[in-house]
């Protein structure tokens, strides 16, 4: 490792005031950082430091997303060549799914970094880390036939009127990822409405099975005709679906590692569940059509519900920060979730809107937390003052 | 309008501050961008190039005209109905707008329907009467509404000319995107077409302008 700080080290100060390269220094600051921890210290307040800074934390959650992405490659691949009724070696469906998803992530983090790289040197503000984390879940929240220029566009799009308007990584009221996905579901519905989401340009002398349709589990539910995958395939992933949303198992592995590192909180994603759980049992209550009628835990795990709670619901910037706060916020998700899935037939998935929904009342509902927090111990300190004073 | 010019000898007619009313509201003090006014049409009638043409005119002309019957009639108004007199100026313009759009461009007052009507409602047009008319002579006033109305119509049609480019594909009905784009792939936008697109092309436009124009920018 020595000769990597040492290289650093020799150009840094091209990077720096007065050097040849002082407009990239920014740019450079970035990559250092990745690198290494700055020598710095902090210039007001403690002085302690815990070597954990944004960009670590960054870098737990890509390592909790490595399940799901190493899952979803496969199943790019698994769900293509079941389309085509081929039967291929395991080796062989991976290098698919490889084919078709490293361009997008590639595309992502391309387009995203590159915003945030003109941003940070115009306004001369670190790069944020932030994206780090937005370009890996952007494309495992697409399907796989989103074409790239999409992709792209709804990056940058993201990015920009996301996150940079509101001035970068921790300012942004929406989380960035779903803020692409939601322009894209609403900038060009037919390639998100979950009609369908394999792969399926055919090489020759292939051809798509009898009585392919390519729907996700969603698609199905809302249009109220095909077979529904069974709870196995369901759980386990074995469905078409956005590249990174089908495994429930994968993502609670994910979940795993998130909140035993402390990163993710579990208070969200249990609440998460327990909201959504919660609506659709009151539904099945009063069950008036098939899908009302259908087991409250299949909610849990169709769709993008697993995702949208491990992984989304708990951005830190846009949740809601106090505990209480993260109760009602986790619960609502849930419950806004399956409202939309099951009552409004326009959407399929409500995972998207309802995080998205709640990220914009997060604020207030932390507001309303601090409050009631502040009336209650004033309460107390006049019962207090009351009987001191008797 | 150089007879004119010879028939008010006083001040002239594009003096420097004269000129200022007329352009101020297209940059720096434009109604839209900087006062933030009148965003409710610029998100309803943005979708298609031509029929935000027509709004425009139709603000441009109810707004000059508006200005110019209150700023004659400014000696004559009681101060305590004049919220009144100025609805009632305002409607019966719109009212002749609205005849003359269904007269000659029929299609386009049908898609623009309710929102002629609502020109009565833009806070635009009541705020330049309220802010200017009722205060000054009747050319400085006319060359205030038209300056506003033009503001507010380089807005809205910067707004459409984006919304419909690129919703659309096309401008004032014209394909514009050509058709091998389509074959290679390339969608329209359908977020564009959606209200929600409006108030952020809007934004950006805000954006862009206050970075331009530092002055802009109120530090709070």
């Amino acid at each position: 490792m020595k000769p990597l700080i040492n290289l650093v080290e020799k150009v840094k100060p091209h990077f720096e005031e007065g050097g040849r390269f002082e407009k990239l220094h920014r740019s450079f600051e970035a990559f250092e950082t990745f690198l290494y921890v700055k020598g710095d210290v902090t210039h007001t307040g403690s002085h302690i430091r815990d070597a954990i800074d944004m960009k670590r934390t960054m870098v737990h959650v890509i390592i909790a997303l490595i399940p799901v992405l190493l899952f979803g490659i496969w199943n790019v691949g698994f769900q293509h060549f079941k389309a085509t009724g081929q039967e291929v070696a395991f080796m062989d469906q991976v290098i698919f799914g490889l084919i078709k998803v490293l361009p997008i992530i590639i595309v992502s983090y391309a387009s995203g970094l590159a915003v945030e790289f003109i941003f940070a040197t115009a306004r001369n503000h670190e790069v944020n880390e932030g994206f780090l984390v937005s370009g890996m879940l952007i494309p495992l929240v697409i399907p796989v036939t989103t074409p790239l220029w999409m992709v792209a566009v709804a990056t940058i799009f993201a990015v920009i009127i996301g996150k940079e308007v509101f001035g970068g990584t921790g300012m942004n009221i929406l989380n960035p990822a779903l803020l692409a996905r939601a322009f894209l579901f609403f900038a060009y519905p037919s390639y998100l409405s979950g009609e369908v989401w394999i792969e399926t340009t055919l090489q020759e002398g292939q051809q798509l099975v009898d009585g392919f349709s390519g729907a996700t589990a969603m698609a199905i539910m809302t249009a109220g005709e095909g077979t529904m995958p069974s709870d196995f395939d369901m759980f386990f992933g074995f469905i078409p679906g956005s590249i990174g949303e089908t495994s429930t198992f994968a993502i609670l592995l994910g979940a795993i590692i998130l909140v035993a590192t402390g990163i993710g909180s579990f208070k969200i994603m249990a609440s998460v569940f327990l909201g959504g759980l919660a609506m659709g049992l009151l539904f099945n209550l009063f069950a008036v059509n098939d899908y009302m009628d259908m087991p409250a835990y299949r909610h849990l795990i169709m769709g993008g519900f697993a995702f949208g709670a491990v992984y989304m619901a708990t951005d830190p910037v846009s949740a809601s920060q106090t505990d209480m706060g993260k109760y009602i916020y986790g619960v609502l998700i849930g419950v806004i979730t399956v409202l939309i899935r099951v009552v409004n037939p326009a959407y399929p998935e409500g995972m998207m809107l309802a995080i998205l929904f709640m990220n914009v009342f997060a604020p207030l509902i932390d507001h309303y937390v601090v409050e009631a927090n502040v009336k209650r111990r004033l309460k107390r300190m006049k019962k207090i003052r009351l009987e001191t004073q008797a | 309008m150089s007879e004119e010019k010879n028939s008010i000898p006083k001040e002239e007619l594009f003096s420097p501050k004269n000129k200022k009313l007329l352009i101020d509201p297209i940059g720096k003090d434009n109604p839209i961008t900087v006062q933030v006014l009148g965003i409710c049409s610029v998100l309803a009638v943005t979708v298609q190039l031509r029929a935000s043409l027509v709004l425009a005119i139709a603000v441009v002309a109810v707004m000059g005209l508006a200005n110019v019957i209150i700023s004659v009639l400014r000696h004559g108004i009681p101060p305590r109905i004049r919220i009144i007199v100025q609805l009632t100026v305002i409607a019966s313009l719109v009212i002749l707008v609205d005849q003359v759009l269904k007269a000659f461009v029929y299609d386009v007052s049908r898609q623009l329907s309710v929102f002629v009507g609502l020109i009565i409602t833009n806070c635009i047009i009541m705020g330049r009467l309220e802010a200017f008319a009722l205060q000054n002579k009747v050319w400085p006033s006319f060359l205030d509404g038209i300056g506003n109305a033009a503001g507010y119509g380089s807005i809205l049609l910067l707004v459409a000319a984006v919304r419909e480019l690129f919703g659309s594909g096309t401008l004032m009905g014209y394909q514009m995107i050509p058709n091998a784009f389509y074959d290679f792939g390339y969608v329209d936008n359908g977020l564009m077409i959606l209200p929600p697109m409006a108030l952020i092309t809007v934004g950006v436009i805000i954006w862009i302008h206050r970075h331009r124009d530092r002055a802009l920018v109120d530090v709070s």
